[in-house]
């Protein structure tokens, strides 16, 4: 992205913060109420140790279940490219999961398995269907007329898979890799809510809840904006991955010459 | 290399006694799912070394008997049976569209079908070359496709289908979608391939102008269902290999000829 693209959002959200900042001091609020950006900012220093301990915590379980997630995700769009009838029968049993929402799955998890392992398994939830469809999808729009080619030389099903049906699938996966990494992160934080005080009680979401309690209000946003930077950040990084790997043949990450 | 002298093999009388054809197509029918019936009875041989061309309107089935003859389609009825007992493995395939993997540079789009009959190695890497070279793209090697002109990427899939050193070219209407300019080179620049390697190609084409200009024999085919009106052979198929050709009277009266057939097939 070119700084100019970067200057117009960086203002936006300079005036957003500039604004309230003015209004906590004009209006005289009580912290309790609305804390000022700059106290939200010393709450991040003051309570560094904690937060970053609950931050670390919150990016593994996104991380683990992300990887978790795009592992099942590719392995059974590979079996549905394989398997017409794998296909017909798994879909909708994957819709299934995905149209059910994780905070009602979350506390019979909670029942089956370890509170970390519960956590984990309702993020990787989140984030594994845009992951599958995508794939799956890439995997099957593979050109036709390649497809020809290879069946005129008898490439069998791996050579097909490895050298046609993945590489054309790239794109689609990785637009589905960046989805499911703002899933996995949103997962991860309405389970470790669900968990409650069941969780190991580590996480940023679970410092949200906590701070709450005590109703300390500037280290409930402080938690949040870490959280929202945790997004921005994976946002950030997964974009970055697929440019670099589209950048020199796919369109979308191709500049206009 | 002498331009005007045509492929010795194809000045053999396709209809001698002796000869045996590369491919017998014997009474191929085929209906799509649809219901539409897309070919009907068609019979002809392909002669080794000759450069047929099926000549006919869009949607008459063109291209469903090229992909039978290239056993990517299988007949409802009837069958392709071979001089050697199958289609031989050094098959080339020139599709409508370039077809190339975008994620690829053209070297290993051109190298794509020794990976895929399992030749490696320094052979490979010295065929590649050679094939980039016979259609002028060497320099090109480290491109990628979104980088080249139309004309070129078809040279890039012209290439990838020699590298096999094909016996047998299979291409449909490789250049339909080209400007005039380069489809009349790379018009010459196929038929001098076609003289030095000595291949057998299967050429389809809407454009009576091609199929005049190409081929030492031209199958008419009719629409609807696809048959097979008439056949035409030049012989012998002096005179093609000048580029002056395009502007003689001996060309002329082929397109005449041709225009006339597909008149009568409707």
């Amino acid at each position: 992205m070119r700084k100019r693209d970067l200057a117009a959002p960086f203002m936006a959200i300079g005036l957003l913060i500039a604004i309230w900042e003015i209004s906590v001091r004009f209006f005289a609020i009580a912290p309790q109420i609305l804390p000022a950006p700059s106290l939200i900012l010393r709450t991040l220093f003051v309570d560094a140790g904690l937060l970053s301990g609950s931050l670390v915590v919150t990016l593994r379980i996104t991380l683990s279940a992300l990887l978790v997630a795009t592992i099942a995700g590719v392995l059974l769009a590979i079996l549905f490219s394989a398997s017409r009838f794998a296909e017909r029968a798994l879909f909708p049993v994957a819709v299934i999961f995905q149209v059910t929402p994780v905070i009602a799955i979350a506390p019979l998890l909670l029942i089956y398995m370890e509170p970390g392992n519960a956590v984990l398994a309702c993020a990787a939830l989140v984030a594994f269907f845009p992951i599958l469809s995508n794939t799956a999808l890439g995997l099957a729009s593979a050109d036709r007329q390649l497809r020809d080619l290879f069946a005129l030389y008898d490439a069998g099903w791996l050579k097909t898979l490895l050298y046609l049906r993945l590489p054309a699938a790239l794109p689609n996966f990785l637009g589905g890799l960046r989805i499911g990494g703002g899933l996995a992160l949103i997962g991860a934080v309405v389970s470790e809510i669900a968990a409650g005080s069941a969780g190991a009680g580590s996480g940023l979401a679970w410092r949200i809840v906590e701070a709450g309690h005590r109703v300390n209000i500037p280290r409930m946003y402080a938690a949040l904006v870490l959280i929202m930077l945790a997004g921005i950040a994976l946002f950030a990084l997964l974009s970055w991955l697929q440019h670099r790997v589209l950048h020199r043949w796919h369109a979308s990450a191709m500049s206009a010459e | 290399m002498t331009r005007r002298r045509a492929n010795p093999a194809a000045r053999r009388p396709p209809n001698a006694a002796k000869a045996v054809p590369l491919a017998d197509v014997r009474g191929v029918s085929k209906t799509f799912e649809s219901g539409v019936t897309a070919l009907r009875d068609i019979s002809f041989a392909i002669w080794p070394g000759e450069f047929l061309s099926l000549l006919g309107a869009s949607g008459c089935g063109k291209t469903s008997l090229l992909r039978i003859i290239a056993g990517l389609l299988s007949p409802d009825a009837g069958r392709v049976s071979w001089k050697q007992g199958r289609r031989p493995r050094e098959t080339g395939f020139v599709f409508q569209e370039p077809a190339l993997m975008p994620w690829a540079d053209v070297r290993t789009n051109v190298r794509l079908p020794l990976r895929l009959i399992g030749v490696e190695g320094s052979d490979a890497g010295r065929r590649t070359e050679e094939a980039l070279a016979a259609v002028g793209l060497r320099d090109f090697a480290d491109a990628y496709p979104h980088e080249l002109s139309g004309g070129m990427k078809m040279r890039v899939s012209l290439a990838r289908a020699l590298i096999v050193k094909p016996k047998l070219l299979l291409m449909d209407e490789p250049f339909a979608a080209l400007d005039e300019i380069s489809r009349f080179r790379l018009n010459d620049e196929l038929l001098a391939l076609w003289q030095s390697i000595g291949c057998t190609i299967v050429f389809v084409t809407h454009s009576v102008f091609e199929a005049a200009y190409l081929s030492s024999r031209t199958l008419i085919m009719s629409p609807r269902p696809g048959t097979i009106a008439e056949e035409i052979a030049f012989l012998p198929a002096t005179g093609r290999f000048d580029p002056q050709y395009r502007t003689s009277a001996g060309f002329t009266a082929r397109v005449r000829k041709l225009s006339e057939a597909l008149e009568r097939a409707g």
